[in-house]
């Protein structure tokens, strides 16, 4: 045990956060009025610094820690920085949202640590025990969230749907671990991959467990078959909540399936591909399809999630690294443009008006010309179009497809795009083309406009660089 | 070997069935003692594992904590059984017939040679199973048990977040106040006239 000193040193970045949300937890209990700001401020700067520390940490090759429980790589070091990131905004815009709605407590920054804690667990996961532990942290934090405007019985409703399905998500999780250790005598993600290397027989054993792991990780995506809590709790939750739902878990998803799929199952990609073309195939389809029929965007903006998660899973399952980069980078893209079309909503429902409907976005191109501008490109973004880095990540995905020799699954991907492309230029047609019920100032904190004018302004950036962010993804998974 | 198979098999059809009744019968409170009985006999499995101090522990910490404090939620719920059972008997054959279809399937496939694997040496008697279990727990696995701890801080601030409402009429109690309090404060002397 000489080394703890020095594993501890390689976990700092768990460290200092977990150090940190408690501190802010227990100060902001006795800062009274100011436990909110300082809550705030104090999460901001934290993940700032973490992100700063885990940049530093930047290194080529694979370290270990605790015995190896614990992995530091490049695809950690990614995925914490994004991470990080992603939190801090959405920290940001959720603020005025919650001020508004006078649920300014510091709790909800709290939770969002912990539950960014969770994420960074996940990311240097390389046991079985980690992957759970990181992902039971993060969703118990993103159930108590869902409700967090406690008043509201829809919010409870969705709080009830995702804690149970959640749940059986993550029973699902855990039996097939328990089998795979079974069946290989450890839950060390390098050693069963040496096991299942070794191996001399098929055994339907492994499938059959596999077969958990993978339903139990397409319930945490929210793929079709697995889909149902999505749209509900996207719904329910308060649009500040669904912001961080909508962004943080995808990260969390990449890098749990990257880890039990690709570090622990790569000898079993014929088994898990099969599975995951189904799973594509239908929320790619269903997805697209049903978010056409939707009038609430935040139930359109779920349908899409799940169409968006279908184009992420179609990256990893053709089980190459240029796959898993291009997934990784549609990840990462998703993510910001979620953040981006989720921030607009939460900025402007925080004016103190529903944004619920898709009618309640009539005429903002007159209205907030601006941030109707970033929605545009948003939305532009998540449909495909060209000058908009939406694209490249769409891109990237057929490109790895057709390189594995899947051309028909990229025809349908292309196919289910283009309508797709329907719903979200309809967003732009009610903000442009039709006339507005009332007047609509935006008025509000200026760092969240300001976060959310760099956020829709990435899209064109990276459209211009996407390669940039390409290279480093292909770097990460090399 | 025989006796030992003998009364696994014992325990294990007592937890089935147990199992079994804690989801059917009507009563709630039965279901809940129906789930004691099943948590006592999957302690009295782990004991036969040698796992001493699991089985204990899930005595101690389910049977002797949770459920009594889940007897007591039951007790003072209201709950309608009509309502809850609305639709039992009309779900119950697909229910059946998808479950009895999961189980013949997993049964045909997990008994497969895969999960032959030689039997653990028994221990000595003087074994002590909760002293490896502390060492594991706070070397090698140390990490992952302060991740557990971690999870079990945000379970609490969860349900106070949830629960904690500070109502502007709700009565409480100050106790610094209550010891300050002075005699002036609380009585006024009246001199009055005798009549």
């Amino acid at each position: 045990m000489e080394s703890l000193g020095a594993d501890v040193m390689l976990a700092l970045p768990e460290v200092i956060l977990l150090g940190a949300a408690s501190t802010v937890l227990v100060l902001s209990l006795y800062a009274g009025r100011a436990g909110e700001a300082l809550a705030f401020w104090s999460s901001l700067a934290v993940l700032g610094a973490v992100a700063v520390l885990v940049g530093f940490t930047t290194t080529p090759q694979e370290t270990f820690a605790f015995g190896s429980l614990y992995i530091h790589d490049p695809l950690a070091v990614a995925v914490k920085l994004f991470a990080c990131l992603t939190a801090a905004v959405v920290f940001m815009y959720a603020r005025p949202y919650l001020q508004q709605r006078s649920h300014a407590r510091p709790e909800f920054y709290v939770l969002g640590l912990f539950a960014t804690l969770g994420v960074l667990v996940m990311a240097s996961a390389h046991n079985f025990i980690l992957v759970y532990l990181g992902l039971e942290l993060l969703s118990l934090c993103l159930y108590a969230l869902v409700v967090f405007e406690r008043d509201s019985s829809d919010a409870s409703e969705a709080a009830i749907k995702y804690f149970v399905l959640g749940a059986i998500a993550s029973g699902m999780l855990l039996y097939g671990m328990s089998i795979l250790y079974g069946l290989t005598g450890s839950l060390d993600l390098a050693e069963i991959s040496a096991h299942l290397g070794s191996r001399t027989t098929d055994s339907i054993a492994l499938v059959f467990a596999l077969a958990f792991i993978v339903v139990g990780l397409a319930f945490k995506f929210g793929a079709v078959p697995f889909h149902m809590w999505v749209p509900d709790v996207y719904h329910g939750a308060p649009t500040a909540v669904t912001l961080f739902i909508a962004t943080m878990p995808k990260l969390a998803a990449f890098v749990m399936t990257i880890r039990l799929l690709s570090n622990g199952l790569q000898e079993l990609l014929t088994d898990w591909q099969q599975m995951l073309v189904v799973v594509t195939v239908l929320s790619v389809i269903f997805g697209n399809v049903i978010a056409i029929a939707q009038s609430n965007i935040k139930r359109m903006l779920a349908y899409s999630a799940i169409s968006h998660i279908g184009f992420i899973l179609l990256g990893i399952l053709s089980g190459s690294d240029f796959g898993y980069a291009a997934a990784l980078f549609y990840t990462v893209i998703y993510v910001l443009m979620a953040a981006g079309a989720f921030g607009v909503l939460v900025l402007f429902a925080s004016q103190g008006r529903s944004m619920d409907r898709l009618v309640d976005l009539k005429g903002l191109g007159k209205s907030s010309p601006w941030f109707a501008l970033i929605m545009l490109l948003l939305m532009f973004s998540m449909a495909g179009v060209p000058l908009t880095v939406g694209f490249y990540a769409k891109l990237y995905i057929l490109q790895s497809l057709v390189q594995d020799g899947m051309l028909w699954l990229a025809i349908l991907a292309i196919v289910m795009s283009v309508i797709g492309a329907f719903y979200y230029l309809r967003v732009v047609k009610y903000m442009y083309f039709d006339e507005p019920d009332e007047q609509l100032h935006v008025r509000g904190p200026g760092l969240a406009q300001a976060a959310l004018s760099v956020n829709g302004l990435l899209v064109i950036v990276l459209f211009v660089f996407p390669n940039t962010l390409l290279d480093y993804c292909v770097r990460v998974l090399n | 070997m025989l006796v030992q198979s003998a009364v696994f098999y014992f325990f294990a059809t007592v937890l089935v069935l147990s199992a079994l009744a804690m989801i059917t019968v009507r009563n709630p409170v039965h279901a809940v003692l129906f789930l004691v009985l099943a948590f006592f006999t999957s302690a009295a499995i782990w004991l036969l594992l040698e796992a001493e101090f699991l089985g204990i522990t899930l005595v101690l910490v389910y049977v002797g904590a949770v459920m009594v404090l889940f007897l007591f939620v039951v007790m003072m719920l209201d709950i309608n059984l009509a309502r809850m059972r609305a639709g039992f008997a009309r779900y119950l054959p697909v229910g059946l017939l998808v479950g009895a279809a999961m189980a013949a399937e997993m049964i045909v496939i997990l008994n497969t040679p895969a999960f032959d694997r030689p039997r653990p040496e028994p221990k000595a008697p003087d074994h002590s199973n909760t002293q490896e279990l502390g060492e594991l727990l706070f070397t090698e696995y140390v990490y992952p048990f302060e991740l557990a701890g971690v999870i079990l801080l945000v379970a609490i601030v969860a349900a106070i977040t949830l629960t904690l409402r500070r109502r502007e009429r709700a009565k409480s109690q100050r106790p610094s106040k209550q010891v300050r309090v002075d005699k002036k404060d609380r009585v006024r002397l009246v001199s009055m006239d005798s009549e």
